[in-house]
């Protein structure tokens, strides 16, 4: 990321830089999620609205190791950050929850279909399990043209329960393509728990029947993230071969703004649980190590968490300030 | 009766036909532990157990599939889409399997088995999750396809499509879960299929719609009656079976026609409707049949832009007078 305030560190300690990077990139993240359901709440933006905070490390760890053009990032619908990753503009971002011409879709996809393709982001997906036979697609693409290339596909827990993720995940064992499996296991699907709707909860041991490798990485510590994202890349960039990452996380909010309105989700957890997985934050974590390593300071961190959160209020005041996407383009783009 | 909201009559239908009929059971996402996404379901498994009230995963295809083989050997299942966009995962065990199954059976098989769930249009949703598909079930044979606009209408349609010896396609809308109405308690309150009820009388022209649209035409009738201009309302409420005889009658009245729906003009379902009026009526028509649908787009998600994709009483208002130009 751009434009952080801390020094680099000195030559060839280039991860130190990636770490402050990781850094400023997550606590954009929150802040940037943090924001959004005032904005719906001022009937800025509508329809269904679903947050990333907790998961961040999921997106840090991976997305910044990408190479664009060149490699693809596909996601669901919780894909804000996904999109901050790939380098999409927060304003751009912005413009696009509140449905402004400015924004990144034209304002004609919303939340969960934010998309940037020139940065390598075909975009998020409203269905569940959407984006794995896609994922397909494109790694048969990158291996078609033989011009290297990955594509990470995210999904969820709940995801990994549809008909049209298992035919894929066997398509791709069978063709062997460059895809980068990420599945965000943050435990719940909506109000179901993983041990309530998956009788084998063992989600690398599914991609292994596909004849994919995997592993199972903690999520809370996005420096384990990126050792095995790491790995896993260099691997599929070798042998062309897909990686499956099953990766444990927890959703902080709600399923969705809908699903925090009403505390509906004290139905299927409680209050401690959450708090027990905040402990375990993966922002607080990274700062801890980046103090430890003397690579921050608590006067450079809130620092530059005031320059993230202006730009966040930059973007909202960027997105109120665009106009709404013209009359005349409803009909434009049905083709192309 | 009582004064109900529109998904509370759903929720007693359901209820009294499982109370009434030990093979009735209801499955779909989030319906149990979770009260129901829409709070359609709520305390029904506390009510029923987790036995008749079946929490499901995300597998569209593994919900309609067991709902379809559970009913093809007797039992009566009403198996909940979280909305009717997720059906799309499902097609072909719903029009591949459990509309044809009686036929392909030489009528050796019955199929008694309720699809329900959301429908409709709005919210800013966009183009995945806002869009009214009822002619892909409508065009098919082998559905009852079922779209209520009230309350009442709700509970009594919805334990005839129980008691149904055929798959039904329940349509509701998520923009009329509050809608308020009398809702009779009688446990035998049953509303046939296949009878349209007309919701305004009037002598200009004939508006028929089904679901939401028959509130926004009964708006549209009611600024239009300020002009002296008279709609009569049909309410279809089943679009299979099609009451044809009630909209021709009431164009025999009125001589002139709008139809009405919230999903795409193209191909929908105010093309049928058209032209069954067309077929039936065509000597005692002033103008030809007007249209009013949805714009043929996926659901934009910007405000503006939606606004302008989802018809409203006005064009129903600018379609009468077309029509009566
Ligand atoms: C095919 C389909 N069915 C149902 C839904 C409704 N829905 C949206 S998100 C969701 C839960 C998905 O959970 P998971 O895959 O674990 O992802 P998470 O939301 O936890 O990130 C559900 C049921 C949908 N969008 N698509
Ligand atoms: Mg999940």
């Amino acid at each position: 990321m751009a434009n952080t305030t801390i020094e680099r560190s000195t030559e060839g300690d280039i991860q130190h830089s990636d770490l402050l990077d990781a850094y400023r990139l997550m606590l954009l993240i929150r802040r940037l999620e943090e924001s959004v359901y005032k904005a719906f709440h001022e009937a800025k933006i509508g329809g269904y609205l679903h947050r990333y905070d907790g998961m961040e490390a999921l997106v840090a760890g991976i997305i910044p190791q990408l190479n664009f053009p060149g490699d693809y990032v596909l996601s669901t619908y919780r894909d804000h950050a996904h999109a901050l990753a790939v380098g999409t503009p927060a304003r751009e971002i912005m413009a696009e929850l509140m449905g402004r011409a400015t924004g990144c879709a034209a304002g004609k996809g919303g939340s969960m279909h934010l998309t940037d393709p020139e940065r390598g982001f075909l975009g998020g997906d409203g269905i569940v399990g959407g984006p794995v036979p896609i994922s397909l697609g494109v790694g048969y693409a990158l291996k078609y043209r033989k011009q290297g290339g990955v594509c990470v596909c995210y999904f969820g827990d709940g995801a990994m329960n549809q008909g049209g993720v298992h035919e894929s995940l066997n398509m791709v064992g069978l063709y062997k393509v460059p895809v980068l499996y990420v599945l965000e296991n943050n435990k719940y699907a909506m109000g179901t728990s993983v041990e309530r709707s998956t009788s084998q909860p063992d989600f690398v041991l599914k991609a292994k029947a596909h004849g994919i490798d995997g592993e199972l990485v903690d999520g809370m510590d996005v420096l384990k993230v990126r050792e095995a994202a790491s790995r896993a890349l260099k691997h599929i960039r070798e042998t062309g071969e897909a990686y499956f990452l099953e990766i444990t996380c927890y959703r902080y909010v709600g399923h969705g703004i809908g699903d925090d309105n009403t505390k509906a989700w004290k139905t299927y957890r409680d209050e401690n649980e959450v708090d027990e997985w905040r402990q375990r934050d993966p922002i607080a974590n990274l700062y801890r190590y980046l103090e430890e390593n003397n690579l921050i300071t608590r006067e450079q961190s809130d620092k530059m968490d005031e320059e993230i959160k202006a730009e966040v209020a930059e973007a909202v005041r960027f997105a109120d300030e665009s106009p709404e996407p013209p009359l005349d383009s409803l009909y434009e783009n049905v083709y192309s | 009766m009582a004064t109900m909201r529109y998904q509370q009559a759903i929720r007693l239908a359901m209820t009294e036909e499982m109370e009434r009929d030990p093979n009735v059971y209801i499955l779909g996402e989030e319906v149990g532990q979770y009260q129901g996404t829409y709070r359609v379901t709520e305390g029904m498994l506390q009510k029923f157990g987790p036995e008749r009230v079946v929490d499901t995963p995300i597998s569209e295809i593994g919900i309609a599939g067991m709902a379809t083989g559970s009913a093809m050997v007797g039992l009566r299942p009403v198996a909940e889409f979280m909305t009717w966009s997720f059906a799309l995962e499902a097609m072909d065990q719903l029009v591949n399997h459990a509309a044809k199954i009686t036929y392909m059976s030489g009528g050796r098989i019955q199929c008694p088995v309720v699809f329900r769930g959301p429908a409709g249009v709005g919210t800013q949703l966009s183009a995945q999750h806002s869009q009214s598909m009822e002619s892909w079930y409508a065009h098919t044979p082998g559905f009852k396809v079922v779209m209520p606009a009230f309350p009442d209408d709700a509970k009594g349609l919805l334990k005839t499509a129980i008691r149904e010896n055929n798959p039904v396609i329940f349509m509701e809308h998520a923009g009329l879960y509050g809608v308020q109405g009398d809702v009779p308690d009688d446990t035998e309150f049953l509303v046939p299929f296949g009878q349209a009820k007309i919701r305004r009388e009037g002598t200009h022209c004939t508006l028929v719609a089904y679901s939401r649209g028959v509130h926004i035409c009964l708006k549209a009738a009611e600024a239009l009656a300020k002009e002296g201009i008279e709609c009569e309302v049909v309410d279809l409420r089943t679009l299979v079976p099609l009451d044809t005889e009630t909209i021709l009658t009431s164009v025999r009245k009125t001589h002139h026609a709008v139809v009405m729906h919230e999903e795409w003009k193209n191909v929908g379902f105010g093309a049928e409707l058209s032209a069954r009026i067309h077929e039936g009526a065509f000597d005692d028509l002033d103008a030809p049949v007007e249209r009013v649908g949805g714009a043929d787009v996926p659901m934009p998600y910007a405000k503006n832009l939606e606004r302008a994709a989802i018809p409203t009483d006005a064009d129903v208002i600018a379609a009468v007078k077309k029509t009566l130009a």
